[in-house]
This record gives C-alpha cells, sequence and structure tokens, in this order.
C-alpha cells in the first residue's frame, strides 16, 4: 500500500448493534460506497446494510476441494500403475475403490486449507498495521463491546464538515477523525 | 423429565422452558469479555495451577525417558510379540483418536445443527482434539520400530525408486491422522483470530500486546470480515463433519480389513466413530467440570451443557451397546466356528475379566443412570461417569486387540499378553504430556470463545425495526 497523508475517514462510535445498522442502512442509502463497519461479533445485518451479500470463499474452496482429488487420485493411479506396480496375487494394478479414501482424504484437506487461507486472503489479512488502530477508541471498543461505522475519505461524497455533521446525526457515542 | 425435580427458584433456570440455561442471565458483552480475557492476561498464575502442570509434567518426562529408552534398545521392551503384536501402541492410538473426534463433533458437527449451547465449550473441546491427536499420532511412529525414518510413509520420489501401497488401510490411514491433525489445527486457530484481536488490545504488556497482535494477523472486526470467516468457519465445519467420521472409519478398517475373528466385520466403522464420540464427551466433561469450577465459570459453562453432553454419551452409548450385541449375534450367526470360539474366549476365556470390565464401564453403568437429569445435572456424578466410560471406552480396544489376537487358529501359537512397565509409562505419560498441553493452553490461549458467546447474550438481539429496502 503506497503510504498516504491525510484522513482516512470518520469514525462513529455506537452501542447497540441496531444503531449502527440504521446508521448504516441511511447511509447506504444516501448514496455511500466507501464505508464499513467494525463489531465485536457477526453481524449479518451489518453486512447487508452496507451492501456486501456474496463472498468468493465458497468458490476457492469448491477449486481447492477439486484440485485435491485430482490430485491425490492421479498420484494414485500413476504409482500404482505406472512407477511401482505390485503384482499381488494377480489382482489388477489400476483398483481405484482402494484409492478412494486417500483422494477423499485430500480433498477435505485441501478445500478446509483453501477456505481458511482464501477467506484471510480475501479479507487482506495478515496486515498488522490498518489506520483505523489509530483512532483512540477504537481498540478499546471493535474487539470488546463497541460497534463503529466508518465513512471512508475515499467516497466521493466525503466532506470534512459536512460528514461530522451527517454522521452526528445518527447520535452516535462519538465521531473521531481517523488519520493515516 | 419432570420439571419438578429440580429447584424452580434457580436463577439459572429459564422460567419459560424449565431447562437451564445456555448463559446464566445478568451478563453483558463487557462482563464477558471481562472475564475470559482476564484468565489469559493476569500476571498473576494461580497456585493450583503451577501444581497440576507439575504432576502433568513430570509424568510427561516419564514418557520421554520411556522413548528414549525406546529408541535406544527398540519395541522388544514392550510386550508385543507373536501372536499378540500389537499391544498398547494401538490400544492408545485409537483411544486417544477416539478422544479427539469429541471436539470435531462439538466444534463442527453441532455447529451445522446450530446449537448454539456449543458455543462455551468448543473451545477447549477442539483444544483437546488436537492434544489427543498429538497423543495418538505418536503411537504409531514410536511402533514402527525406526521412527526417524518414518517420512518413508509418505509417497516422495526417492533414490530406492519405491513408492507407498495404496491399498493397505495403514496408508489410508497416514493421510486420514494427518489431514485430520492438519485439519483441526487450522479450524481451531482460524476460531481463535478475532479473540486473538481481542487479547491484543486488553493487554497491558508490551510482550502480549505484540505476541496477540501478530497471532491476530491484525483483524479488527470488519463485518465484510466477518461475513467471509462466518462462510470460511461454516465451509470448514462442513468439511470436518465428513472429516471426522471418516477417520476413525479408517481406523476401524485397519482391523476389520483383516481376515481374524474379532476384527473382520462391517458393523466396526459406525461402532468405532460412535465409541470415539462416547469417549471423547466423556473426556470433554472430565476437563470441562473442573475447569469450570477453578475459573468460575459456572456461569458460561452452565448444568445445560452437562446436561446435554449427558444425553449425547446416552444416545452414543446405545448405539456402542448396539455394536457389542450385534458383534454377539454374527459370532452366532454367521455358524463360523471361529468366530464363535473367539466370542466365547472373549467372554470368558483367561482374559474374560477385561471383557466385564468394558461391559460395566460402557453399558451397566452410565446407560442405566444417564436417564435421570437429577443424575445429569449433577456434577460430582457427571465427573465420575466420565471417568467410568473413558476407563471403559480404553478397554473396549484392549478386548479388541488383545483377546482377537491371543487365541490364533492353532493352538500351537495360542500365547498371552502381559503389559511391561515401558507400556504402562508410555501409557500414563501420554496422560502427563496431555495435561501438560492442555494446561499451557488455558494460560496462553481464550478457552471460550468470546465472539461466540457475545452473539448468545440478551445485547445482541437488534430490537428496533430496520429501514425499509435495506438488505436488497
Amino acid at each position: 500500500m503506497p503510504a498516504r497523508e491525510g484522513t482516512y475517514g470518520l469514525l462513529a462510535e455506537f452501542d447497540t448493534p441496531g444503531d449502527l445498522i440504521r446508521a448504516a442502512q441511511q447511509a447506504r442509502q444516501d448514496g455511500w460506497r466507501r464505508m464499513d463497519c467494525y463489531t465485536p461479533y457477526p453481524v449479518e445485518e451489518a453486512a447487508e446494510a452496507i451492501g456486501f451479500h456474496r463472498n468468493k470463499v465458497p468458490l476457492v474452496t469448491l477449486v481447492g476441494g477439486l484440485m485435491g482429488l485430482a490430485a491425490m487420485f492421479s498420484l494414485e493411479t500413476w504409482i500404482s500403475t505406472l512407477a511401482y506396480p505390485l503384482n499381488i496375487a494377480g489382482r489388477p494394478t489400476y483398483s481405484w475403490p482402494a484409492f478412494i479414501v486417500p483422494a477423499y482424504e485430500w480433498t477435505i484437506l485441501w478445500a478446509g486449507l483453501s477456505a481458511a487461507f482464501g477467506m484471510m486472503a480475501l479479507n487482506g489479512l495478515p496486515s498488522l498495521y490498518h489506520p483505523l488502530f489509530n483512532a483512540p477508541n477504537f481498540r478499546d471498543g471493535a474487539t470488546t463491546d463497541k460497534f463503529f461505522l466508518c465513512l471512508e475519505a475515499l467516497d466521493p461524497k466525503f466532506d470534512a464538515v459536512e460528514t461530522k455533521a451527517y454522521l452526528q446525526a445518527f447520535q452516535p457515542q462519538s465521531v473521531v477523525e481517523v488519520e493515516y | 423429565m419432570a420439571t419438578s425435580e429440580i429447584k424452580t427458584n434457580d436463577p439459572g433456570i429459564d422460567p419459560a422452558t424449565g431447562e437451564y440455561r445456555v448463559i446464566a442471565p445478568g451478563q453483558t458483552f463487557k462482563s464477558v469479555t471481562e472475564k475470559i480475557a482476564r484468565i489469559v492476561l493476569t500476571p498473576t498464575t494461580p497456585l493450583g495451577w503451577f501444581a497440576i502442570f507439575g504432576i502433568g509434567g513430570a509424568v510427561a518426562t516419564m514418557l520421554l525417558v520411556a522413548v528414549v529408552w525406546l529408541f535406544l534398545t527398540g519395541v522388544g521392551i514392550w510386550a508385543i510379540t507373536q501372536p499378540v503384536a500389537w499391544g498398547f501402541a494401538i490400544i492408545n492410538f485409537v483411544w486417544w483418536i477416539g478422544i479427539g473426534h469429541a471436539g470435531t463433533l462439538i466444534s463442527a458437527i453441532l455447529l451445522l445443527f446450530k446449537q448454539g449451547w456449543r458455543n462455551s465449550i468448543n473451545r477447549f473441546a477442539e483444544a483437546m482434539t488436537i492434544f489427543a491427536v498429538v497423543c495418538a499420532g505418536m503411537f504409531p511412529l514410536i511402533h514402527v520400530g525406526r521412527p526417524w525414518l518414518g517420512y518413508w510413509l509418505l509417497p516422495y520420489p526417492n533414490t530406492m525408486n519405491v513408492w507407498p501401497q495404496f491399498r493397505s488401510p495403514l496408508l489410508w490411514d497416514v493421510f486420514a491422522v494427518s489431514t485430520y491433525a492438519t485439519i483441526s489445527v487450522v479450524f481451531w486457530y482460524i476460531g481463535m483470530v478475532p479473540d486473538f484481536g481481542t487479547l491484543r488490545d486488553r493487554s497491558e504488556s508490551k510482550l502480549g500486546q505484540y505476541v496477540y497482535g501478530m497471532l491476530s494477523m491484525g483483524w479488527r472486526g470488519s463485518v465484510r470480515h466477518w461475513m467471509r470467516y462466518e462462510t470460511a468457519s461454516l465451509l470448514l465445519a462442513g468439511l470436518a463433519t465428513p472429516l471426522v467420521l471418516s477417520v476413525h472409519t479408517v481406523i476401524s478398517f485397519d482391523f476389520a480389513v483383516a481376515v481374524l475373528p474379532g476384527w473382520h466385520t462391517t458393523i466396526f466403522p459406525p461402532y468405532f466413530v460412535a465409541g470415539a464420540i462416547y469417549s471423547g464427551f466423556a473426556m470433554v466433561l472430565t476437563l470441562a467440570i473442573p475447569l469450570r469450577k477453578f475459573y468460575h465459570l459456572e456461569g458460561l459453562v452452565t448444568e445445560r451443557h452437562i446436561d446435554n453432553m449427558g444425553k449425547v454419551m446416552l444416545a452414543t452409548g446405545f448405539i456402542v451397546a448396539y455394536g457389542y450385541g450385534m458383534e454377539a449375534f454374527m459370532a452366532w450367526y454367521s455358524a463360523s466356528h471361529w468366530e464363535a470360539f473367539m466370542f466365547w474366549n472373549r467372554m470368558f476365556g483367561p482374559m474374560g475379566w477385561s471383557y466385564w470390565v468394558l461391559i460395566t464401564c460402557n453399558l451397566a453403568i452410565p446407560l442405566t443412570t444417564l436417564w435421570s437429569r437429577k443424575l445429569r445435572t449433577s456434577i460430582s456424578f457427571m465427573f465420575f461417569i466420565s471417568i467410568v466410560v473413558n476407563t471403559g471406552m480404553w478397554f473396549e480396544r484392549f478386548v479388541i486387540v488383545v483377546t482377537s489376537l491371543y487365541r490364533d487358529f492353532l493352538p500351537s501359537s495360542w500365547g498371552t499378553y502381559r503389559a511391561t512397565k515401558w507400556d504402562y509409562m508410555t501409557y500414563v505419560g501420554t496422560l502427563g504430556l496431555f495435561t501438560a498441553l492442555f494446561l499451557l493452553f488455558v494460560r496462553f490461549l481464550p478457552m471460550i470463545p468470546m465472539s461466540e458467546i457475545r452473539m448468545m447474550l440478551p445485547g445482541a438481539k437488534i430490537k428496533a425495526k430496520t429501514a425499509a429496502g435495506a438488505g436488497d
């Protein structure tokens, strides 16, 4: 990320998830797009309110799982028929039913790793620094008991003075400016 | 069960349903966070922790001694020989893996079934899974004789030009157990990431902020992150569910694929899985009951949890009972001379005592008493039952391994099995290792998932009607 200066956005703090959702819905209706909510536990309604409905984690997981399946099944087939065929009482070398078990395990292994690491990658984590951590009240509440709405400066509607007044109208506990 | 059995003025009971509440009333986001985070972040460690850690560590040291001697001299120090070539190592392996399964069941299957009560116990049940898999995984590795060549189990290109045999259940085991260990660790870690964020923000020491900050990977609770996180958790749960069933199925194949009376039966996969969950829930109780007492978590791990776990044990106990019954029935119905002899000998032979210990511990005591809600919500009784079932399940594996092997087809090759002191040291040593690892977990990691508990509090209910047109 290129080094930036100035304001990242304005952060409004709420006490209850209901207040946050109402504010987020109104902001979305008023045309805000560059915004995010921060909550101490998953609040699905808040994600809906800012227009975040779908994510790509299931797709990543499916692709990962299929890759695991294909990788292990072809490895087993190659080893058992070409690389190291074992003739045990004349049984067929391509005994695919026996190959199902490791292939099944690897489907789950790769799908699970894809779900976990895919989720992290899509979230842009790990990222140990984020401008929001500069806000004095953020770390005190965002992971404990407070609910935050951040309107970001990158949104074309952003204006340091007007936006602050706009957020104040939702009657939050506080509105603070977040620096990069 | 009638509600009148229990005190109705108990604040832990919901008057609407007459059931114990999942979480005791009067708790807020702040109080729950405070309570759980303080256990980890407090600079003073309770003396009791040191005492138990000391005992666990000392016993784990015994394991170290036993394993070092094993590496120096070989598996001959164990009691394994013909005809009982699989002794304590495989018994303990299956027993430990089985214990681990309840952790996955609680964290994955109960999540899919939307059983909210699991939230209080899932984290330490998952930790139990991982430490149990650590103990379990050790046994096959030290049993192979030359453990430094353990990587030969894996398919990798080598100068010997040799590849593994993919038709063997023992190789399937390698993939099943390694996948299980990996996915369990990933699921556990991902589950802790938001709580690491909380610990980072609440820690007062520089070191704590630094370490938990690294572990949290910069988690900041964005709802976009949360939604992907929830999807990933559900997917991991959906993947772990068939995984946990497959792992014990594959382990039962180690036995069932062999053409040996007492092992060669199709009931083994479901009966092994049910037995695993049975013993695993017993171990969760063995751990949860002292923990909630010691750390005053009675408001979060309530009688409701103990009661529900008792019900799960009752159900899985009956599946196990069906398994035992079906084994006996097939020994008669198959009209196989060898099957019938094996089963008769299992019950009344020289090792018959072990079969009756198993029947007493797994069927006679728990399946008669767990019907009573009064007993299921009695903490001391449930602790007793958990120990009984853990013992019984260990004997189940002992019976399956030893009494199927020690009377071979030919009387000339009959033998017996008597474990040596090294066998006992290794087994008891893993109990110490498990205790020590678990205590480290309790001291340094959040043992109850704070973010999931917050979701269940009254404050998380969204009261007012939300604006129209939202969520479209």
